[in-house]
């Protein structure tokens, strides 16, 4: 317990205020702790989550993204081209078509961001800006529709009918959202290039001097977060069932919140999957129960404002601290 | 290394006829530098003779002219790159020691098994079993999953150190490691030293203190301008004997001492304390007169310091000013009462490092020379730089290049600039002369010198005892927060001092 606190203590601090919240919730309203809502929450959130994990590696790398929103709306209308080109396609192709042209948009801010020592933010507001420019430019704003059914059929992976007829379900995002946040927690945790992605983040000059590549790191760290775009942009059209140019720009800053609120770090250095997700959590958990009050959508926004903005101030409160000095005012 | 050589125990490094040039100036001429396995080998020279040049050729960052010859324990070098340089068995430990602050130690420590390009599983009991295993060759034990950015500096410093063994280094550059360090930190480091050189890891030493160069080393290697001045055994070596080869100049290291009894009393304290930092404190500081102070870091100096400049409150006593009791709410009004401070922490703290060299010496002294409208005025403020730059010798290029260009010895002389210009009746100095090389330090106390003839009263603090002990007219010793001794340097001698006050 100790030791988690002191190695997670932001992710303690939000699982404990999460809990506090839900507590709350569950006692102000009765549709809050129930089956279905609970569900709704995971299926609403898991395309928040899968692009929140990718961008979590940018920022433990200690860059930025703006870009991956606008870049996972351009990966849905390759893909839409690009099934229609191979006669239809599958799910294996879509997720190596999603995840391959995510994969390559990435690929570009890391190549301007290394070759020309430019700052992340810089190079991913120009690439937001050339990506939503070109969409707009060859799409003409048009929706598409007529997507292929295995896009756009609804697969239920789970499901059943409470007491009261509804159904509660879970739909396939959530299972990719898992493996998402799995396949993160791997390449962070569990293999070398993540420890070096942590040290380039933490210390560049440290982590060159000790020979790591700088290059690699940029590559991987914006690669990531462009798969993940990609692949998290095939979950969104799975769902509302159409591709529309502009219907992501500006998710990227709600996303970037709730990553900065699970704890990492925008100088870099400091992330973990978990947080992310307690962060994605938090901030649907709130909207979640602030609608459930009946509380004007217009406040949601500035609730959220107001929670990230306490989350980071408070940031530098250690709860393993408070747990020590209060061991050692015992004795 | 083959069995062959390790039998005749060659040298770990032996460098001859090393000549570096950089766009036709010569940092380095024709230097020899060559260290026993297992030694303890001090490299000592002032800024910019070379040091750091010579420890980048090494370790192959930088290529030497042709002509030079590189032996590694035996085995001949033509070339080194840096993995070649590792893979011998060298390691540098650089003064900003290139530590991850948000990875755990074992991690930092480990990190070389981290390394490479292609992805591979992790195993943290692996990761801890290599931390531990450096850390038990150092003697020392850390806790392994503290994060790095949570350990004080010095223990900072043993991670690096156990970084470099993890990686098998037989022949480890320490690069000012001491600079940062209190006194009985910077013993614990040498007691790490003496260990590695026991297991038989040689290490260079590059330090501005020459006393514990002169504890730990066996030898030194003196450079001066890019030349090598000579090697000398450190037995039978003094410090005034080392400054004067490093710099070519010889200093008199006498006792500056002298009797300001009669001279008109300027600041009087009478039982000052505060709790948990300093209590009954009383003294007298006079015109013209350097009242040194010293004792061990948290003795309590600067905190009685901040008291005096107005930054803290005392909780009981008086600090009088010219016959008048201060009652002082803020810095600003010590600034107005006329008493300056030059902060210990002159990187952080003294100066605005990107800012130009005018802008910092006019920064305390902004009001004076605002105009009417509220405006700065460009004459006031050119006037006041070039008094002082010229005053206090400051070797600039232009007033408006950035502070960051100049040397520690001639910021500090900037941030004299900056506070004599507020023409202060009482001048306190809070280590002047933290990473301020030899040749430097005998410049900035004749300017102490100086300003104490034309009549300021200065408070010299130091930890350093020997430069109150040359530089003041009185010694103050304070420990744990009282001033326990008063010396006469005149009287007293230095190794009585000092042995009061690292005992």
């Amino acid at each position: 317990m100790h030791s988690f606190l002191r190695a997670y203590p932001t992710e303690s601090k939000l699982l404990v205020v999460l809990l506090v919240i839900c507590t709350a919730l569950s006692l102000a309203s009765p549709d809050f702790l129930t089956l279905v809502n609970f569900t709704s929450l995971l299926n609403n959130n898991a395309v928040n989550v899968i692009w929140a994990v990718g961008l979590l590696v940018v920022l433990i790398a200690g860059g930025i993204d703006i870009s991956f929103a606008v870049a996972a709306s351009v990966v849905q209308y390759l893909c839409v081209y690009a099934f229609a080109g191979i006669g239809g396609g599958n799910w294996a192709f879509g997720f190596l078509f999603a995840g391959g042209f995510g994969l390559m948009l990435g690929l570009i801010n890391a190549f301007l961001i290394h070759q020309f020592r430019i700052i992340s933010i810089v190079v991913t507001i120009s690439t937001f800006n050339a990506f939503f420019g070109l969409l707009m430019f060859f799409s003409s704003g048009r929706f598409l529709y007529n997507l292929p059914s295995w896009w756009s059929q609804r697969v239920i992976l789970w499901e059943y009918q409470t007491a009261s007829g509804t159904w509660a379900e879970l739909i396939l995002p959530v299972a990719v959202m898992a493996s998402a946040m799995l396949a993160t927690w791997v390449l962070i945790r569990r293999t070398t290039t993540g420890r070096q992605l942590y040290a380039f983040g933490d210390n560049p000059e440290g982590a060159r001097r000790a020979g790591i590549s700088i290059g690699l790191m940029q590559a991987i760290a914006f690669g990531w977060c462009g798969m993940m775009a990609g692949i998290g942009g095939l979950m969104q059209a799975h769902i509302t069932k159409e591709v529309v140019p502009n219907a992501l720009i500006g998710r990227e800053l709600e996303v970037l919140a709730a990553v900065v609120l699970g704890g990492a770090r925008l100088g870099g250095g400091r992330g973990s999957v978990l947080g992310c997700f307690l962060g994605v959590l938090l901030v649907a958990i709130t909207q979640n129960g602030l609608n459930l009050l009946g509380v004007s959508p217009y406040a949601f926004k500035m609730v959220v404002g107001i929670i990230i903005l306490l989350a980071i101030s408070t940031s530098n409160l250690d709860p393993a601290k408070w747990f020590e000095t209060r061991k050692e005012g015992r004795k | 290394m083959t069995a062959e050589a390790r039998s005749e125990t060659p040298d770990a490094l032996r460098l001859t006829h090393v000549t570096k040039i950089f766009g036709g100036v010569t940092a380095l001429d024709d230097v020899a530098l060559s260290v026993g396995a297992g030694e303890v080998h001090c490299l000592a020279g002032e800024n910019g003779s070379g040091k750091s040049t010579l420890i980048k050729i090494v370790t192959g960052v930088y290529q030497p002219e042709s002509g030079a010859g590189m032996q590694i324990f035996g085995q001949d070098y033509p070339q080194i790159t840096p993995t070649q340089a590792r893979m011998a068995g060298i390691a540098v430990i650089w003064q900003d020691l290139a530590l991850f602050a948000e990875m755990t130690v074992a991690e930092n420590i480990a990190f070389e098994t981290l390394l490479g390009n292609r992805p591979r599983p992790m195993s943290y009991a692996r990761l801890r079993a290599d931390a531990q295993a450096a850390l038990a060759q150092l003697d020392v034990g850390l806790d392994l999953d503290a994060r790095l950015g949570s350990l004080p500096i010095a223990q900072r410093q043993i991670v690096a150190i156990a970084r470099a063994l993890v990686s098998d280094a037989r022949l480890i550059f320490m690069d000012e490691p001491t600079a940062s360090l209190t006194q009985s930190e910077t013993d614990a480091l040498l007691a790490v030293v003496r260990t590695l050189s026991a297991r038989g890891v040689a290490v260079v030493f590059v330090s501005h203190r020459l006393a514990e160069v002169l504890e730990i080393a066996s030898r030194v290697t003196v450079l001066r301008d890019g030349r090598l001045v000579g090697v000398y055994p450190t037995e039978g070596m003094t410090q005034s004997r080392l400054t004067e080869l490093m710099t070519g100049a010889s200093f008199a290291q006498g006792v500056m001492a002298r009797d300001t009894a009669s001279q008109p009393e300027v600041l009087r304290i009478d039982g000052l304390g505060r709790a948990g930092d300093y209590a009954d404190i009383s003294l007298t500081l006079r015109a013209g007169e350097v009242l040194g102070l010293t004792g061990l870091i948290g003795a309590g100096r600067t905190e009685l310091c901040h008291t005096l400049f107005g930054m803290t409150r005392a909780d009981r006593g008086t600090i009088t000013l010219n016959g008048r009791e201060l009652r002082m709410k803020s810095n600003r009004d010590a600034v107005a009462e006329g008493i300056a401070y030059v902060s210990e922490d002159r990187l952080a703290l003294g100066l605005i490092q990107p800012q130009s060299i005018a802008d910092n010496a006019v920064l305390a002294v902004l009001r004076k020379i605002t105009g009417r409208a509220g405006l700065l005025s460009q004459q006031g403020k050119d006037d006041t730089v070039s008094h002082w730059i010229t005053e206090l010798a400051v070797k600039i290029g232009k007033p408006s290049d950035a502070v960051s260009t100049l040397s520690g010895g001639n910021q500090q002389r900037v941030v004299l600039a900056k506070w004599l210009a507020t023409e202060p009746k009482v001048l306190i100095l809070d280590c002047p002369t933290v990473g301020v090389d030899v040749g430097a330090r005998a410049g900035i106390f004749r300017i102490v010198r100086t300003l104490a003839e034309k009549g300021l009263a200065i408070l010299l603090v130091s930890d350093e005892v020997p430069e109150v002990y040359m530089n003041a007219d009185r010694v103050l010793h304070m420990a744990g927060g009282h001033i326990v001794a008063e010396w006469d340097p005149r009287q007293t001698g230095l190794s009585d001092m000092e042995a009061a006050v690292y005992a």
